[in-house]
Parts: C-alpha cells; sequence; structure tokens
C-alpha cells in the first residue's frame, strides 16, 4: 500500500516537473507540436520519451530502495539491528511480584551471534539475554533461569508496566513481544519496511546470481544452455507449426472441401489453450524434447493456418481477376499474387505465434523438463532462490521482447508495403 | 481480324429468398476492331456485369460472348483489364508490375523488354520504372496500370472506371493519354464510366444502358474522340455539338433515375 502510494506520488511529481520545467527548456519545433487538437487525435500521442525513462528508473529505486540496495543512495526504513531491552513482571504463587530485564541483541540478517552477558540481578525473576537476526523471532522461556516457573504456577502479568494475558501482545522499544498461550514470550525485532531477501532479492544479489549461474551453472546446465534449450525449443516448434499451418491455411482459404474438412477442427482447437494440451502431451511424449515439441506445433500451428486463411481472404478480387486477364496460370496466381498478398498477415500470426510459443514453452517447462528457463526458476522456487526466480523472470521478459523486436524488423524489411496500400 | 460479338447476353442473379434481379437481357452488340466504345448508365444497369462477363469472370445465363470467332469461357491474355484501383501488386516494382504478362507468359527478358521500357517513356514512368507502386500517386498507378495491360499485348482492352478515382486535373491529362494510346495501338477498347463528359470524349461509339433489366437503351456514334486525339481535350469540349449532346444524354439518364425513384416509391407504397 505504502508503495504504491509512493508510486503514484512519483508519478505524478515526475508528470508535473517533465512537463512545466523540460518542456519549457526544449521547445519541439515538428509538425505534431503545432496540433491544438491533441486529445482525442491518437496520432498526435507519441510515447514521452522522459517518461519511459522515469518509469524504469522509478522501478528500479523503488527495488532497490525497498532492498536495501547498495545501488540506491536512499532506502526504506531498514529492520532494526543492534541491542534493545524490555521488562517483564513475574507473578509468584504467592502474590509476590518481581522485574526482570531481557536483553535482546539483533544481528544483521543471515548473521548469528552470542547473546550479551548479563548479570541475574536480584529478586526471584532473572534478567534474561537473547540474540536473533533480523526479520526473525525469539521464543523467550524467561522462567527458566528464575526461582519460580511456570510449572509452579507463576505468571509473567505485565510487559513494561503494561498488563499482558495469555495471547495478548505488547508494542516494546524496537520490536513487540507476544504472550503464547503457554505463557512464555516471543520477541519480534521491528521489521521496518524493506522486503526481506527470501521474498525479493536486491538488484546487486540477482546481477551477482546471474554472474555466478552463467559460469557455474544451475541443476546441471548453465544459464545459457537452460536458455538455449527454451529457444531452441520456441524455434523448432514454431517452424514445424509454420510448415504445417500455412500450407494448410492456404489449402482452407482456396478449396472449399479443405475448409470444411478443416473448419471444425481448427475452430475448435483455437479456442483451446495450449497449457491445457500439457498433460496430454506428457502422457503421449513424456518430457523429453519431442514433448515440448509437439506442444508448440500445437500451439503455433493454429494461429498460422487462420493467419494464412486470412491472407488469403484478404486479397483484392481485382489484384486476383486482374492477374488470370494478364495470362497467369492458376498456380502463377498463387505464387506471385496471393502468397504475397498474404505476408503481412501471416507475419502478424507469426508474432502472435511466436509470443503464446515463447510463453507455452516457460509454462511447459514449469510442469517438467530437465533443462529450460521455466525448469529453472520452478526449481529454484521449491528451495526459496528468489534471487534466481526473479532473474529467471527478468531474462524470459527481454528474450521475449527480444523475438517480438526481431519479427516486427523482419516485417518491416520483408514487406514493406504492409499498411500503405 | 479481331471482332467481338455479343449475342442475346442474360443474366440473372437469384436471390436467396426467392426473387432474382435481371442484371442484363438481350444485350446484342458486334464490336469492330480497333473500336472505341464507352459505356453509361445510371447506376444499377449491369455495366459492370457485362463487362465483367467480357472480361469472362462471369459466365452468362443466356447467350454467348465470341472473340475472333471462339466463345469466351474465362478471362485469358487476349482480353486485358485495367481497373478502378487497387489492382496493382505492391509487392513488385514499377517495373516488373508492367512486365507481369511476358513473364508470366514464360517469355525471354531480352525479348519483352524492350516494349516494357517503351511502355514506361509512353506513360512518362521511365524515371519511375524501379519505384514501388505504393510510392506513387493515384494517377501514376493509373498510368502503371496501363502500360501493364498494353505490356500483354491484348485484343481487347476492358476499362472499368478507369479514371474514377483521380482527381479532375489528373482525370483530364488520362482521358488524354488513353485517346493517344487508342491511336497509337489500334486496340479494340471498352470503356466503362460515370461521368457523361468522360463518355463522349472516349467514344467513338457511345452506349447509354438503362436498368432494370440491364439493356442496351441507346447507341451514339461520335466524332468527339477522334478529333480529339493528339489535341487539347477542352477545345473539343467547348464544340456547341459536344454541349448538346451532354445535355441530351444527362436528361435522359435523369429520367431513368427519376423512373427509378419512381417505382421505388410505387413498391414501397
Amino acid at each position: 500500500m505504502i508503495v504504491l502510494a509512493i508510486y503514484i506520488a512519483i508519478f505524478c511529481a515526475a508528470f508535473i516537473v517533465v512537463r512545466f520545467v523540460i518542456s519549457k527548456i526544449r521547445v519541439r519545433r515538428d509538425f505534431t507540436s503545432l496540433k491544438t487538437v491533441t486529445f482525442g487525435d491518437e496520432s498526435a500521442v507519441r510515447p514521452d520519451r522522459w517518461a519511459s525513462f522515469l518509469s524504469v528508473l522509478t522501478l528500479f529505486c523503488l527495488w532497490g530502495a525497498f532492498t536495501g540496495s547498495d545501488w540506491v543512495p536512499f532506502h526504506a526504513p531498514g529492520p532494526f539491528v543492534g541491542d534493545t531491552q524490555f521488562t517483564y513482571t513475574m507473578e509468584a504463587p504467592d502474590g509476590a511480584r518481581d522485574d526482570a530485564t531481557v536483553h535482546a541483541r539483533v544481528f544483521p540478517a543471515g548473521e548469528k551471534g552470542d547473546p550479551q552477558d548479563v548479570a541475574p540481578g536480584d529478586g526471584f525473576a532473572k534478567d534474561d539475554s537473547i540474540a536473533l537476526a533480523a526479520w526473525r523471532s525469539d521464543l523467550l522461556l524467561m522462567d527458566k533461569n528464575d526461582e519460580f516457573t511456570r510449572k509452579d504456577g507463576a505468571k509473567v502479568v505485565a510487559i513494561d508496566g503494561q498488563p499482558v494475558s495469555p495471547g495478548s501482545r505488547i508494542e516494546v522499544a524496537n520490536g513487540t513481544v507476544a504472550v503464547t498461550s503457554k505463557g512464555s514470550l516471543n520477541f519480534v525485532p521491528d521489521p521496518g519496511m524493506q522486503m526481506e531477501p527470501i521474498w525479493l532479492p536486491s538488484p546487486e544479489a540477482v546481477v551477482a546470481r546471474v554472474k555466478e549461474i552463467s559460469v557455474r551453472g544451475y541443476q546441471n546446465f548453465t544459464l545459457w544452455e537452460h536458455l538455449y534449450w527454451s529457444l531452441f525449443r520456441v524455434i523448432v516448434g514454431f517452424l514445424c507449426g509454420a510448415i504445417v499451418g500455412i500450407p494448410l491455411g492456404y489449402a482452407m482459404g482456396l478449396s472449399g472441401w479443405f475448409r470444411g474438412w478443416f473448419d471444425p477442427i481448427v475452430e475448435f482447437m483455437r479456442p483451446v489453450p495450449p497449457l491445457a494440451l500439457i498433460p496430454l502431451v506428457i502422457i503421449w511424449a513424456g518430457i523429453g524434447e519431442s514433448g515440448k515439441i509437439i506442444l508448440l506445433f500445437l500451439a503455433a500451428l493454429w494461429i498460422m493456418a487462420i493467419s494464412a486463411r486470412a491472407g488469403v481472404s484478404g486479397v483484392a478480387i481485382s489484384k486476383v481477376h486482374a492477374a488470370y486477364s494478364l495470362g497467369a496460370s492458376r498456380w502463377q496466381v498463387l505464387r506471385y499474387v496471393i502468397v504475397p498478398n498474404s505476408l503481412p498477415e501471416i507475419f502478424t500470426g507469426a508474432r502472435v505465434a511466436m509470443g503464446v510459443c515463447w510463453g507455452t514453452v516457460v509454462a511447459a517447462e514449469l510442469v517438467a523438463a530437465e533443462k529450460g528457463a521455466g525448469m529453472m526458476i520452478m526449481v529454484a522456487s521449491r528451495f526459496q532462490l528468489t534471487d534466481v526466480v526473479l532473474m529467471g523472470i527478468i531474462l524470459i521478459g527481454v528474450i521475449g521482447f527480444s523475438i517480438d523486436i526481431l519479427m516486427r524488423k523482419a516485417e518491416d524489411w520483408l514487406v514493406p508495403w504492409k499498411g500503405r496500400t | 481480324m479481331s471482332k467481338l460479338s455479343i449475342n442475346n447476353l442474360s443474366m440473372r442473379f437469384d436471390l436467396p429468398n426467392g426473387s432474382f434481379v435481371q442484371a442484363l437481357k438481350d444485350v446484342s452488340l458486334e464490336i469492330e476492331s480497333g473500336e472505341l466504345m464507352s459505356v453509361l448508365g445510371p447506376s444499377g444497369c449491369g455495366k459492370t456485369t457485362f463487362l465483367n462477363i467480357l472480361a469472362g469472370f462471369l459466365s452468362p445465363t443466356e447467350g454467348t460472348v465470341t472473340l475472333n470467332g471462339h466463345a469466351v469461357t474465362g478471362p485469358s491474355a487476349e482480353r486485358g483489364m485495367v481497373f478502378q484501383q487497387g489492382a496493382l501488386f505492391e509487392w513488385m516494382s514499377v517495373r516488373d508490375n508492367v512486365s507481369f504478362g511476358p513473364r508470366m507468359a514464360g517469355r525471354k527478358k531480352k525479348d519483352y523488354m524492350d516494349n516494357v521500357n517503351h511502355l514506361l517513356d509512353v506513360v512518362g514512368l521511365q524515371d519511375f520504372k524501379d519505384k514501388s507502386v505504393y510510392e506513387l500517386s493515384g494517377g501514376m498507378q493509373q498510368r502503371v496500370a496501363l502500360a501493364r495491360c498494353l505490356a500483354n499485348d491484348p485484343d481487347v482492352i476492358l476499362m472499368d472506371e478507369p479514371l474514377g478515382a483521380l482527381d479532375a486535373l489528373t482525370r483530364e491529362k488520362m482521358q488524354g493519354l488513353v485517346l493517344k494510346l487508342w491511336k497509337e495501338t489500334g486496340k479494340t477498347i471498352i470503356l466503362i464510366t460515370h461521368s457523361v463528359e468522360e463518355a463522349l470524349l472516349l467514344g467513338q461509339r457511345l452506349l447509354v444502358m438503362a436498368p432494370r433489366p440491364g439493356r442496351i437503351h441507346k447507341e451514339y456514334r461520335l466524332p468527339f474522340a477522334a478529333a480529339g486525339v493528339g489535341k487539347d481535350l477542352r477545345v473539343v469540349k467547348r464544340d456547341p455539338e459536344f454541349g448538346e449532346k451532354r445535355e441530351e444524354i444527362l436528361s435522359m439518364i435523369w429520367d431513368m433515375e427519376e423512373e427509378i425513384m419512381g417505382r421505388t416509391e410505387e413498391a414501397k407504397a
């Protein structure tokens, strides 16, 4: 909640600063800047590069600030580390009361150490000393060293002077103390606002993990091998799907028999998410490479068939008529008119199919695999290696984005007439 | 010689609700080689259906079309077609569009390239031959379409409102170009148009069609096309006879339109 509020505040502040400061310094002199109607004119809306830059920077800073990263100069309040103390009041069976002090020493997360040496003090309740790491708690059997124990009927009646009973929770200096149902005390030092590394590791921990896994590997394969295998499956599965799907789509677009025969199959299979096929594919083909490739083949097949069919339907009839009147044969009409005319549609389909395949391969590897990006993060999550999981997610995102950019570049290069007819 | 005979052509489209549309009824016509004929009529009079039958894209429900003595049964290179717009191949350069016909016929490059270059010169696109067609203006695109059709050396050229989507100025220039090409190549040209002026200028013969059922209403033989070759077309348009004919045909088409409107209102009532 607090993070969301900070995020919204930064968003608003950045908007105001950029809008009123930077736009005054740099006066834009292009055609769009001369348009007076921009609200509602989609073509006049361009992504503000400052906003993109600040957006990424903000996410990174928030991540760093709430994980105590060394790479970010400011931090959210961290967990309490150091020495603190609180007192508890014991009531003996005869009604006598005595105070004792608990000295707690909190070490930074992950470290261990010895508690302070304290003198037992006077009275029947003796002072205690505990040591624990930040974000951990410690159950204190405070009566172990006391003259009357709970077995004798003694009990804690107050902490720092505030009366307590089993189940109550008291704020003390730098932490809270809860009284358990059996009457012992549970001390939790202040957790601060930062995230524990097990939930969200700091950026440098993730980067260190990338370096480590790219050299030493994880689960018998290096990082690059995991990513290579995922990409390999996607490319082989997609190519198989395209090799079968595109001719199938053309056949459906050109022949009534083919369309009638395959329409029910394609229309039925299209809304089935490829993920739903994973169990069946595992039963049929196991968890090896062939199973993955069959799954990705099925994921790409329907998308490519439908886009090729749409490409054929999208040919202006006058182009086909023109080609026939110029003496072209059926085969030549297919080769020189229908195929090139359907390329833009096929590229759009290929982009979608690549995205779906990438998502499907990661999901399939999450379920069962010996190697691959999805398998890596799944195994890491079982061992609570959050930094590996986070690294995997970031790399999966970067690769998916790169695939899409490459497909767009290929599209610009191969079908320059797209959208210009 | 190439002669196009059209005998008792009828075309009837059956509708799913049991009724039908008589797009053409008993159209008969003889077109001699080298004639320039324009076809005019209110919308819905079947002129595009007529042209599609001549091109071979549709087979008529009754009647026959014969060219040089053999029946027309499908599209073929002997009958070239120029469409209104959007029939060029965007994935090819201007030159590849123009040389499409000879290439499809499997002719050798050195045999057809001279002719293609000559045609690009005639339509004034020599400097644009390596451009993509989507980089050209609408008028230039139609000139490519004309050149592409001529490169295939058809006996008959069918034009379906080829200048309909152009602006007035470009249109006038293109009308001059069509006349010039007609004179230079001596092809038989059948041109469909919405514009009375264009029909008068580009019609040695002018066919006025009437709707419901689509039929030939009246035929003219006009001197303006022959007179206009190589001349400023505005001079031709100033001819008082041109004005008379224009008024006559305009009022004829107006009457037809009003009749249609009246009939529709009757049907509604």
